[in-house]
């Protein structure tokens, strides 16, 4: 604990209590960390057959799905969804902190558009 | 980490004559250092204080490594038909030139003033991770000696320090050099990358009470921003490093024509680290002005929000504008018309800032201190880099200019001008906390002017020769070429090697200043009468820094501490309530009774040690992979298994009269 | 970057910065500017880099695809019924870390370290299966050094499957430091962390195996 003594109230700058501003401090983790409810283990079962079941899908899309752009576009949406179901819930990252997310958005959104912007440049999105 | 309670009030027991115990062990064999004094408190050491010091110690060695390469280049361009230089050398020596300046001195400069002064500005004690943190100086201390073994290894890297491939495979250069750079840049790139998490998660979240984002100092402003811009950057050449690697090593084709290989993905990747890190070189600097230009300008930083949001705009924009170094490689018009508008708007923010430094001098009562001068010397000549800048971003205008020596005229002036000086401004700034002493003011202004005039008389003539024509990267010009009257190359030439003599006479008045302030008496507690939270310390901050964590009410905390608004409504009236001393005693007054601080460690020097052996491996041996494997393996269980509390056996038994270990650590064995 | 709203403490000033059981409270997540752990931060400032070192091998991959030896590309290797069965497999080992870090949080060590167990086993039986394709693929001619395409797609799976046995070790690890009592301070928070990377890892397979695997060349 701290051995602060309070003779010196006025000239002591701790002494002052700064109101009004959103003050940085010790928090209670329950509250700060969680946005919403988690899931259960029951859910999180749920989640990875859906997950499984989507990659299925996916499978059987390649055989029996449509041709070119059609197919390409129906795969990576399957996958941007699997994707997000990991982030978000395995990861938690639907539950925690926001700034969780940004820093790990800022990573993704620089990646695919970095890239993608890259890729681009040798015209490897055009026919 | 461990953490040691330090009872203020009991005296020292160190060397008291009180019974040795022995540290606490990992595998039960080796014993964790408790040395506080002597080499082994500094090569085990995880005080961020010491490994700051470290980094600029090492970092201005290769200083003068970087900067003997170019009296080097600079000699062989003096006079036509130069001969002191091989063609072959003379790759080599701009090669690592750039390299050891920009990998080597910027960069691990600009680390050690963001490991010594981000946690004292935050009103931490230490960094988050301090044994990442050792692991990362360690790392660089290794990768840099690495590289610069080539030189006595087959020959140093000499594709350039941008590397293009295919030139830098196997074929084109058949010595270890290219070997060498990339795996150094490797080694020195999971520095940069461990160290960048370390410090963004210190700055987010070990911050004093009270100090929001936007009352954070704003050095630690634009480091925060940096680490963000090595967190993205860094993976990027990662990859290219690798491929490269793969390539020269295993027999690859990525980057082989004749194989159906693009050479331009080499220079996309590369460029896409390449342009953020000209942003991670120069904007250190740019925060450490930002704290110069107000304290001896009597007046707060103009418009800190926007130096705060310019500095992060810079940084996010600086990703997208890479292929502006690659206008001449064949992109087409469309990309190269967005680069082009991208690379414009880039200029922005950047004005943003001149505007505000110019109008934090302005009015104000202005002190020109050694700092000073470096802080607005940078103003001036970064103002002359960024214009010549502009004219690039014009893509047509471009395609006359890249690989000439305008280009050379440019990024030398935006790096010494801009990051150089920046730092050295910092050097003269801190020096007084750092070491307790003050460097000399006269030498100091020797230092600055042979800076300024050896840079100018170095760089100003280079836009000459670029427009004129004479290429980059050329090792030696000849009589025939070099025209007459006013652009007449030999003369320019030779200004430009005379004016790299100054220079180098402007960096030794450093090293005299250094050496003969060595004895200099202890500075006082506030010499600048400074504003930011790092001044409420001693010169130099005790080990555990503050004796009692800090209240952060406002921006400026010190300066308000001292000074007080008299003023009615609109009109501010500052009137001095205490000195720099008293705010101090003040906090001492109050000191804590239990102060937590990290525990030494073996392990981050034992991991770093590994890197090396590892890569010497690649290029010669597998037997070396496998030694260098095993000591990684062992250091990082060792690292895991270390207790991060040292135990009650780590510390002296209690005094007499005391029923708890006294917590001092105990004399080393 | 705004800063997390947090509730005000009761005393302004009182902010404790030692304590008196002699533990290591720096990091955890009442101790800190944000209220967030610093190894959790840093996880996921990790995992935001590696999304841009995973980008570039994905996209060298995407580049070189086509630029193939004679007859060996991915229509004439790729065996997707076996590689879907590892998928599956890498997906399964999510979800028992996801059971791990359940029971770490409710403080049940001997599930956690079976959960645990059962993660590394998974992740291992994707790497064998990895290695089986790998020498099927090499035994058709798919060297390293074939074509652009065949380097492209070593490097980009080799990576992912390095990041993979660093993931097998660290739990194992993780497992051992559990059973030996060495793992000192929040059990859980470390479970956790190490959790966020294995998932990680199993989401840059989700990504590969579509684009490598399933999009046609």
């Amino acid at each position: 604990m701290s051995s602060d003594t309070t003779t010196d109230t006025t000239t002591d700058p701790a002494a002052t209590a700064d109101s009004g501003d959103a003050h940085d401090g010790p928090v209670a983790p329950a509250e700060h960390e969680q946005r919403h409810k988690e899931p259960t283990d029951r859910q999180y079962i749920f989640i990875a057959l859906f997950l499984a079941v989507l990659t299925a899908i996916e499978i059987a899309a390649t055989e029996v799905g449509p041709d070119g752009p059609l197919l390409i576009v129906s795969l990576v949406v399957l996958m941007v969804v699997k994707f997000l179901f990991v982030i978000l819930f395995f990861m938690h990252l639907r539950f925690d902190s926001r700034l969780f997310s940004l820093v790990f958005y800022i990573g993704l959104v620089f990646a695919i558009v970095l890239y993608g912007v890259m890729l681009a440049t040798f015209h490897f999105f055009v026919s | 980490m461990a953490i040691i309670e330090r009872p203020t009030d009991t005296p020292a027991l160190a060397g008291s004559g009180a019974a040795v115990v022995t540290p606490s062990s990992s595998y039960g064999y080796f014993r964790r250092p408790v040395h506080t004094t002597g080499w082994k408190s500094w090569a085990f050491t995880v005080d961020h204080k010491k490994i700051g010091i470290m980094y600029g110690v090492v970092a201005m060695i290769f200083f003068f490594v970087g900067g003997f390469e170019a009296l080097l280049i600079r000699a062989q361009l003096a006079q036509a038909d130069g001969t002191i230089l091989s063609a072959d050398k003379y790759n080599q020596m701009f090669t690592m030139h750039a390299t050891t300046m920009v990998f080597l001195f910027v960069m691990p400069m600009a680390a050690a003033f963001a490991n010594y002064m981000m946690p004292l500005q935050i009103g931490a004690r230490d960094v988050a991770f301090p044994r990442l943190n050792a692991l990362s100086l360690w790392l660089f201390v290794f990768g840099g000696i690495f590289i610069n073994t080539s030189w006595i290894l087959g020959g140093a890297a000499d594709g350039g320090w941008f590397m293009y491939a295919p030139n830098s495979s196997v074929p084109f250069s058949p010595t270890n050099g290219v070997d060498f750079w990339v795996l150094g840049l490797l080694i020195t790139g999971v520095a940069s990358q461990v160290g960048a998490i370390n410090l963004i998660v210190t700055a987010l979240n070990m911050r004093a009470p009270g100090m929001n984002l936007m009352r954070m100092p704003i050095f630690t402003w634009m480091a925060l921003v940096v680490q963000f811009l090595l967190l993205f950057a860094i993976p990027v050449i990662t990859v290219a490093l690798f491929l490269l690697m793969f390539q020269r090593n295993f027999g690859a084709t990525f980057f082989s024509v004749e194989a159906g290989a693009d050479p331009l993905l080499w220079q996309h990747l590369f460029w896409l680290f390449g342009h953020p890190e000209v942003y991670i070189l120069v904007l250190p600097a740019f925060g450490i002005i930002s704290e110069v230009l107000p304290t001896f300008s009597r007046k707060p930083l103009f418009g800190y929000p926007f130096v705060v949001f310019s500095g992060a705009a810079i940084g996010f924009v600086g990703f997208g504008v890479w292929a502006h170094h690659m206008f001449a490689a064949g992109l087409g018009p469309i990309s190269v018309a967005v680069f082009s508008v991208a690379t414009m708007a880039i200029a922005v923010p950047t004005g943003v800032k001149i505007i505000n430094w110019t109008l934090t001098m302005w009015g104000g009562k202005l002190w020109f201190t050694t700092a000073m001068l470096f802080a607005v010397g940078l103003i001036v000549q970064f103002t002359i880099g960024g214009l010549s800048g502009v004219t690039h971003a014009v893509a047509p205008s471009d395609t006359q200019q890249t690989d000439t020596y305008y280009i050379v005229a440019h990024f030398h002036y935006v790096i010494f001008g801009g990051a150089v000086l920046g730092l050295f401004s910092g050097i003269y700034y801190w020096w007084p906390k750092v070491f307790g002493k003050m460097l000399s003011e006269r030498w100091g202004r020797w230092n600055f002017w042979f800076m300024i005039i050896g840079m100018n008389l170095t760089f100003g003539p280079m836009h000459i020769l670029g427009l004129q024509g004479q290429p980059r990267r050329m090792y030696v010009w000849t009589e025939a070429r070099a025209g007459e009257g006013f652009f007449d190359l030999a003369f320019w030439n030779l200004v430009s090697s005379i004016g790299s003599v100054v220079l180098a006479i402007g960096a030794l008045f450093f090293i005299i200043n250094v050496w003969v302030s060595r004895k200099n008496p202890p500075c006082p507690a506030d010499p600048w009468d400074a504003r930011s939270l790092e001044w409420i310390t001693t010169n130099p901050p005790k080990e555990h820094n503050f004796d009692r964590i800090p209240t952060v009410h406002t921006l400026d905390e010190f300066f308000h501490r001292k000074y007080e608004d008299v003023g009615e409504g609109d009109q501010h009236d500052y009137k001095q309530v205490a000195t720099g001393q008293e705010v101090i005693e003040l906090e001492e007054k109050y000191a804590e009774a239990h102060i937590h601080l990290p525990s030494p460690s073996y392990w981050p020097l034992v991991l770093a040690l590994s890197f090396p052996v590892l890569a010497y491996g690649v290029i010669y041996s597998t037997l070396l992979i496998v030694a260098g494997a095993a000591i990684a393996v062992l250091a990082l269980f060792g690292w895991a298994l270390e207790p991060p509390t040292a135990d009650d056996s780590d510390f002296d038994p209690p005094p007499p009269g005391d029923d708890e270990p006294s917590k001092e650590l105990a004399v080393s064995v | 970057m705004s800063d997390a709203t947090i509730t005000e403490t009761d005393d302004a000033v009182e902010i404790p910065h030692g304590y008196d059981d002699g533990q290591d409270h720096i990091g955890l997540p009442h101790h800190t500017s944000t209220g967030l752990s610093n190894t959790k931060l840093a996880m996921w400032l990790f995992l935001g880099s590696e999304c841009l070192l995973f980008g570039g091998l994905i996209s060298t991959y995407m580049l070189y695809r086509n630029r193939q030896a004679d007859q060996l590309g991915p229509d004439q290797l790729w065996d997707i019924p076996f590689t879907s069965a590892t998928s599956f497999v890498l997906l399964m080992s999510s979800l028992t870390m996801v059971m791990a870090v359940s029971n770490a949080k409710r403080k049940d060590e001997q599930r956690t370290k079976l959960w645990l167990t059962v993660t590394a086993l998974l992740g291992a039986l994707f790497l064998a299966g990895q290695v089986y394709e790998f020498t099927v693929f090499y035994r058709e001619g798919l060297g390293y050094t074939t074509s652009l395409f065949s380097s492209s797609f070593y490097t980009l799976t080799g990576f992912h499957g390095v990041h993979v046995a660093v993931g097998i070790v660290m739990l194992l690890s993780l497992v051992a430091m559990l059973a030996k009592g060495k793992l000192v301070g929040d059990k859980h928070e470390t479970v956790e962390m190490i959790g966020l990377y294995w998932h990680f890892v199993d989401v840059v397979w989700i990504v590969i195996f579509t684009l490598v695997y399933l999009i046609p060349a």
